[in-house]
């Protein structure tokens, strides 16, 4: 191919981001290995969002001069490497101060004083995203860190790139920061700070999933293996890799990442697949408003994403794993970037795992803000270094997956569920929970909550217990609503939260428990405000391939609009009713076909809007 | 350009298009039942294809010419018992015992809205059989107000040989599949941001003779909505003097080179406005290059000399 590359130079600090990440990656042969080909252009394209990030990181934009150089060393067309870029949130393709203020403006964050910090920020700092000045600051969608929100992520570029949380935030805080730099911050909150239920021996004696979570050092794989660790691998070994998946089938274990489909099906459907090479994708993108579930499960215990991990892959024959995690997360990414190297040092990854004869490698992606990345086909697209638009299923990615080869892709939580399944058997854990939803779930319980926090119980316990294990609402409020699953979830009222956290328990109480968000709203709480931010959510996010999703939002955001501020139409009821159809039908993805089921929800069961 | 060479683009009319599409090896039969008819269409078939077969009418704007669908715009849906959503008849390939509806009333209103959401947010004035359609499903963009968001921006005329209107704009990936890999592989154009921002853009929005584009016109071939034009076509437009009924076309072979790519000359007032290739000719497929594609200019421009 011959490429034509734009003339503008790079600068010398642009040269060198791009020679730190472009030199060196552990797995870079199994990327190169696969894909590529005359025409779908070149086998270093999956470096291209890294590479893409280092400019970002370290002068705080991507210029034509860095833009032009990446295309010349990865062969990537420019346009294309520009496409790519401005589909992401995070990559400014205009200069911009080098320190960008985040604040989140998403759901849980209002219902604990967003809008007020948003008025104050904007009157320190000026209008979002201006280009004069030592920092912007801009809106920003859910930042994962709900159950502490306000939230505030600052990102610094340089040499090194520095990031850092404030959460919850107030005015002054953004206010150091943006004169002094995130450093003369206070370190933020302990990763346990986040699970309420450690806080009594008791109660965190029932935890599965989280027990380690405050227990372990995050750093330090002699403390995880001190405390069980790498003892599930060791049973999965001693099994072979038919066994593990029939365990994790009789298990009855499904996704939870939203679409809860049988993880075991999966398995077992890319283990069969005589093509080779498999791949896993561990999705961390969690970008639905109010999850933070895999933020803490990764903060605080690292190993067990990696170990879990090790054993899906050693079932269905994968020899390259990738956490595709979301581009606002740094401790996370710290903590496990930390753990894969020292895994890789013990032999607990590389070439012949712990001496077991098989290899297994995991490479992080960082994600850019973009919440469509977590859509199991957009991750595949986006990993390989295209823009993060879903593909059409069929096929689905058990066949063609990632780099077009048989893909298992499971949620972080899914996964670490596989180490109790290895641990007791899939029958005993089957007898947690319920016959139809087996195990414990990770609830992500916000907003007007006394304790918000991830929270760990079994399957079947009521929404009502749920709230009230968080300290319930704080006095003088009164419950108003739940938001379930998010965005793309659905209200239920005060009256109705007596139904069992299970997926038949909300089906039958026609809502879904969608990614885990339990999003608690009281009086206090301005619907018309809540509904609009659900309605732009989407509008920012839809990737705009198609023509539902891409026009449907803007208008559904509109009529919204009109409905809560005016002026009203006379059919504007009608209007949002018949776009949501046209979304829900004939979206794509599950973007555009949940875009409307919360802002329905609030209009069929709230009574909202009138 | 000799004499000879523009005499015989004046004068000859071949046509060299096949009399049917090559239908390839013999392929097992697939039965599926459409609209409450059992039908047998060859495996690998898409339902688009199977509607064909019967005459069954399914309106489509992203599909076409011989591209891969990308199957974005969703005009095309149906409705496939058990699935829970509509699925695009371009690109969803029959399986045996599946059962189709072309005309239900969910398939009716999810036409009628992407026509409606379409149709107020571009200009589709130039679109062929929209307007029917519209009409068909009754769609009326209108009811959206006078506040309703549109792609609505200027015209970007940067080059003597073709302009672009992204006001026309629906984002069918069809140009730039065609700039690409698919075809062309120039890579000039990338659709670039995201949500109702996204737009079909060079690197930067740099203009075009600065990008990598090669002039081959074969994105406009391919457009179809007429946001990208021969300059000719766009300046008859704005003077009003742009007739297709006036028009005649002739088919012929480019004197440029030694391929053999036949032209389609569209002329009005014995002028040639513009040029195409049939999209089912083995040569071309549709394709063309700036020779050919735009070479005309030089031979009015030499015969007026
Ligand atoms: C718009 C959209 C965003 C999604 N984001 C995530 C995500 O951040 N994390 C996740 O695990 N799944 C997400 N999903 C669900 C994935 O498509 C997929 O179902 C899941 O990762 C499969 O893993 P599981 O079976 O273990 O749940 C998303 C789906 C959609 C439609
Ligand atoms: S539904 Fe929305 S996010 Fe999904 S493919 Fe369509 S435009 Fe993209
Ligand atoms: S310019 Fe034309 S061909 Fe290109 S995406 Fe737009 S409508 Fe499709
Ligand atoms: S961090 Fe603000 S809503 Fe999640
Ligand atoms: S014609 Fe099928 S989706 Fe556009």
């Amino acid at each position: 191919m011959d490429l034509r590359f734009p003339e503008a130079e790079p600068t010398v600090a642009e040269v060198q981001a791009l020679d730190a990440v472009l030199g060196v990656s552990v797995v870079a042969q199994g990327w190169e290995r696969e894909h590529g080909g005359a025409h779908r252009a070149s086998a270093l394209r999956p470096r291209l969002l890294g590479a893409l990030h280092a400019l970002q990181d370290r002068v705080g934009w991507i210029s034509p001069g860095g833009l032009g150089e990446l295309s010349r060393r990865l062969d990537v067309p420019p346009a294309d490497a520009y496409g790519v870029a401005s589909f992401y949130a995070m990559f400014a393709l205009e200069q911009r101060p080098t320190t960008v203020v985040h604040v989140c403006a998403d759901l849980a964050c209002q219902t604990l004083g967003a809008g007020a910090l948003l008025d104050s920020v904007e009157a320190t700092c000026g209008i979002p995203n201006e280009s004069g000045g030592t920092a912007s600051w801009h809106p920003s969608p859910c930042l994962g860190l709900c159950e502490r929100g306000p939230a505030v992520l600052v990102t610094v570029a340089g040499d090194p790139p520095r990031e850092a949380v404030i959460a919850p935030a107030t005015p002054d805080d953004v206010a150091v920061a943006l004169r002094t730099g995130p450093n003369a911050l206070a370190e933020q909150a302990a990763v346990v700070a986040a699970v309420p239920q450690a806080a009594s021996a008791d109660s965190a004696a029932n935890l599965v999933l989280l027990k380690r979570v405050g227990v372990v050092d995050p750093l330090s794989v002699d403390d995880y293996r001190a405390h069980g660790g790498y003892q599930a691998l060791r049973a999965a070994v001693a099994m072979g890799p038919a066994n593990v998946i029939r365990e994790v089938t009789e298990s009855n274990l499904v996704g939870r990442g939203g679409a809860a489909f049988p993880a075991g099906r999966k398995w077992a459907a890319v283990a069969g697949q005589p093509v080779r090479t498999h791949y896993l994708v561990c999705n961390a993108d969690e970008s639905e408003p109010g999850t933070f579930k895999d933020r803490v499960i990764i903060e605080g215990d690292p190993f067990s994403v990696i170990e879990a991990m090790t054993i899906c892959a050693y079932a269905t024959g994968c020899e390259i794993g990738y956490v595709y995690l979301r581009g606002e997360y740094p401790r996370a990414r710290e903590h496990l970037q930390h753990a894969i190297q020292a895994a890789r040092e013990r032999g607990l990854l590389g070439p012949d795992v712990m001496g077991f004869g098989f290899a297994f490698d995991i490479e992080i992606v960082r994600g850019a803000g973009a919440y469509i990345c977590g859509e199991e086909t957009a991750i595949f697209n986006s990993i390989e270094g295209y823009r993060g638009e879903p593909r059409s299923k069929p096929p689905f990615p058990v066949e063609v997956g990632l780099f077009g080869k048989p893909t298992v892709v499971n949620n972080v939580e899914t996964l670490v569920n596989v180490l109790p399944i290895m641990l007791i058997g899939g029958p005993a854990f089957a007898s947690i929970g319920t016959t139809g939803s087996t195990g414990t779930k990770v609830f992500c319980v916000s907003g007007s909550v006394e304790r918000a926090g991830v929270y760990e119980v079994p399957f079947g316990v009521t929404l009502r217990e749920l709230i009230d294990l968080a300290g319930g609402v704080p006095k003088g409020r009164s419950l108003k609503a739940v938001l379930m699953g998010g965005a793309a979830g659905s209200f239920v009222r005060a009256d109705e939260i007596d139904f069992p956290l299970t997926l038949e328990g909300a089906r039958a109480a026609n809502t879904t428990l969608g990614s885990g968000v339990v999003m608690v709203l009281d009086d206090s709480v301005d619907m018309a405000v809540f509904l609009r931010r659900i309605a732009a959510f989407f509008r920012d996010e839809s990737c705009g391939q198609c023509v539902p999703c891409r026009v449907g939002t803007v208008r559904q955001e509109e009529a919204l609009v009109r409905l809560t501020i005016g002026p009203r139409q006379e059919h504007d009821m009608v209007l949002l009713r018949e776009v949501g159809q046209v979304m829900r039908d004939a979206s794509i993805c599950g973007l555009g076909q949940t875009a409307w089921s919360a802002i329905e929800s609030a209009i069929d069961r709230l009574g909202v809007l009138t | 350009m000799t004499q000879t060479d523009t005499a015989r683009i004046d004068t000859t009319r071949i046509d060299t298009r096949p009399q049917e599409t090559p239908v390839g090896l013999p392929r097992r039969a697939v039965t599926i039942q459409l609209d409450g008819h059992e039908i047998k269409v060859p495996e690998g078939a898409t339902i688009l294809d199977a509607c064909e077969s019967r005459g069954t009418a399914v309106p489509t704007l992203c599909y076409g010419d011989t591209l891969d669908p990308v199957n974005a715009c969703r005009l095309c849906v149906v409705e496939v018992e058990n699935s829970r959503v509509l699925v695009p008849s371009c690109s969803r390939k029959v399986e045996p015992g599946m059962v189709v509806h072309t005309d239900t009333e969910r398939v009716r209103h999810s036409r009628k809205m992407v026509l409606e959401l379409l149709g107020s947010s571009v200009d589709l004035s130039a679109a062929p059989s929209v307007a029917g359609w519209m009409k068909q499903y009754g769609a009326d963009p209108t009811r959206y107000g006078e506040i309703a968001k549109t792609v609505k921006q200027p015209v970007k005329i940067d080059n003597e040989l073709y302009v672009r209107d992204y006001s026309r704009c629906i984002l069918c990936y069809k140009c730039v599949d065609a700039c690409g890999e698919q075809w062309q592989n120039s890579f000039a154009i990338t659709v670039a941001g995201r949500g109702f921002d996204a737009h079909i853009s060079t690197e930067f929005g740099v203009e075009l003779p600065e990008s990598a584009c090669v002039y081959c016109g074969n994105c406009i071939a391919v457009c179809p909505t007429g946001a990208l034009m021969f300059k000719t076509e766009h300046d008859m437009r704005e003077l009003g003097t742009w007739d297709e009924s006036a028009q005649r076309q002739t088919d012929t072979i480019c004197p440029y080179c030694g391929v053999g790519c036949t032209l389609t000359l569209h002329t009005q007032d014995n002028e040639i406005v513009k040029v195409t290739s049939p999209l089912d000719h083995s040569v071309t497929s549709g394709n063309l290059c700036i020779k050919g594609r735009f070479g005309f200019q030089h031979v009015q421009n030499h015969k007026r000399d």
